[in-house]
């Protein structure tokens, strides 16, 4: 039996996770919360946020994020495509920035709009 | 800014402010004005560059700057004038008008007139010189949140190795953040015996990096000429005293401090809003008024939330009864006035008071612990001897913010003005 907090939302609800009775999660308060507590033990997958560079006097970076939650081995490969990464204005949000992110199939996309 | 006197003027263009002018709107006012003192809309969101907002308001999990986008969006084309890059340095409360004192360098010096006022500044940080850390006083040392904006606004590095004190929020998010742009976060180091932030931070932002989390420690030192080089770090006992004996020594070239926020009211304290010394925020009653007629106030300039999305909920309430006051009036026959008065077992609620006449169904009553409540409790409300209202919870901590809903037939059953919560253990 493993014992997690869940990140699904601000709740944080402990959860019990029994690995010998086929990852039978217990503790959770929504659906969510089950397939996350399964998932931490079997393949633990995230979102990552960062900036990238932009060419713009005002703007020097533009946040972005993964489209999708990636797995988490793959954080540190994903933050490196970040950085040749170089945007010009006009930038919308949801603008794919990399495309299948360490091959997970999940992008980087804009998170926010910048005009200049 | 073309108008000199407006319905209703927002001091702020963060989360709350946005969310309080749009729903101002929504309720029947044309002419409002937005004042932002940043040269852009939006507030502390745009450096929350990480995820986990908008679970509760948009039953999505979006980043900070996706969060503020949505808003915005609903502002360009609805007819509120906005100005940034604009400071409010003075208000003043009359009797049928508030005058805002501003300052910018397009407009220079103005004074405009409104009807009423949402004040919706927000918080700062608490600084260094506020917890009095000894030792010399090299450059390194940051408020986390002023890192975060170097780090994800400015695109700064501030650091190479980094220990952080307090476990706030911020601090946890920060030292995710730095470790994901290659720095190495040493510790996170916080005095009290539990961490002030969410449970899912902690996981997510420092069992994620294997960044260890001391509880009742403190750092009792910061060694550095130029540059930070070294602090100390001390257990404390349960009075918060250091315990002799236990240092330990860190070679770090950079100090985060998330020790907590501070709702910025001097605007409010000039204009003669009462504030509450447990929030640092001003007394409120059940629509959001402050003390002072036609001034309203809401987000963490009322009191330091850990939810944008309860910010979003509370500003929309306060626009809407601005909007009333302009509309409708000031009230006439106030009614049955309840305070709500804390048992040590609380640390504060929002509001502090309601006029009981003004409650439609039900009352939203925001409320914080002061120590972790691991086992099935109570918040309790009474007046007196008799139980008015009691709502069960499995879990509480001071870093969650609890909401309750007290229906309008309990609040109309309080006998005197004094309505007392406390947290009781349910029993067995």
């Amino acid at each position: 039996m493993k014992t997690l907090i869940c990140i699904v939302c601000p709740r944080g609800c402990h959860l019990n996770v029994d690995e010998e009775n086929d990852y039978k999660v217990t503790g959770h308060h929504c659906e969510k919360g089950e397939i996350y507590g399964r998932n931490e033990l079997l393949h633990p997958v995230r979102v990552v946020t960062s900036t990238v560079k932009v060419k713009s006097n005002i703007h020097p970076r533009c946040p972005v994020k993964t489209d999708q939650s990636i797995p988490k081995e793959n954080i540190f490969p994903a933050m490196r495509l970040l950085d040749s990464v170089l945007l010009t204005p006009p930038i919308k949000r949801g603008d794919v920035v990399v495309d299948d992110v360490a091959g997970s199939g999940a992008c980087f996309v804009v998170t926010r709009d910048l005009d200049t | 800014m073309t108008r000199q006197d407006y319905e209703l003027i927002v001091i702020g263009a963060g989360p709350a402010g946005l969310a309080a002018a749009l729903s101002a709107k929504q309720h029947g006012l044309s002419r409002i004005l937005v004042i932002e003192r940043d040269k852009e809309l939006g507030g502390i969101l745009n450096q929350c560059i990480h995820n986990g907002f908008g679970l509760h308001y948009f039953g999505e999990e979006l980043t900070g700057p996706e969060y503020a986008g949505r808003f915005i969006d609903q502002l360009e084309g609805s007819g509120i004038e906005i100005v940034c890059d604009t400071m409010v340095i003075h208000l003043e409360n009359g009797d049928d008008w508030r005058i805002v004192h501003a300052m910018s360098t397009e407009n220079g010096y103005q004074c405009l007139k409104c009807r009423a006022v949402i004040l919706a500044m927000g918080c700062r940080e608490r600084t260094r010189f506020a917890i009095q850390i000894p030792g010399s006083r090299p450059a390194g040392i940051f408020n986390a949140g002023t890192a975060q904006r170097y780090v994800n606004i400015e695109g700064k590095m501030i650091g190479r190795r980094v220990i952080i004190l307090g476990s706030g929020d911020i601090g946890l998010i920060m030292a995710r953040r730095m470790t994901l742009e290659g720095a190495k976060v040493l510790a996170c180091v916080e005095l009290l015996p539990y961490s002030g932030g969410l449970n899912r931070n902690i996981v997510q932002c420092l069992h994620d990096y294997d960044i260890p989390l001391y509880l009742s420690h403190t750092i009792t030192n910061i060694e550095g000429r130029n540059r930070v080089q070294r602090v100390t770090v001390q257990q404390v006992d349960e009075n918060r005293r250091p315990i002799p004996g236990t240092e330990t020594y860190y070679d770090v070239d950079t100090v985060l401090l998330s020790v907590g926020l501070i709702p910025e009211n001097e605007l409010s304290r000039e204009a003669g809003v009462k504030i509450d010394r447990r929030t640092s925020g001003p007394f409120v009653y059940e629509n959001l008024e402050t003390s002072e007629k036609g001034i309203f106030a809401c987000g963490n300039v009322l009191h330091v939330h850990d939810l944008v999305d309860y910010v979003t909920e509370e500003s929309q309430a306060a626009g809407k009864a601005a909007a009333a006051f302009v509309l409708d009036g000031a009230l006439t026959d106030i009614g049955h006035v309840i305070e709500i008065k804390t048992e040590p077992t609380v640390s504060y609620t929002v509001p502090q008071a309601v006029r009981v006449n003004e409650v439609a169904k039900s009352l939203r009553i925001f409320l914080r612990v002061n120590k972790i409540w691991e086992e099935t409790s109570h918040i309790v409300f009474r007046d007196g001897d008799n139980v008015i209202a009691r709502f069960k919870r499995d879990y509480m901590a001071p870093g969650e913010m609890e909401n309750v809903n007290v229906p309008r037939v309990l609040l109309d059953r309080v006998k005197g003005d004094m309505l007392y919560v406390s947290i009781e253990e349910a029993q067995r």
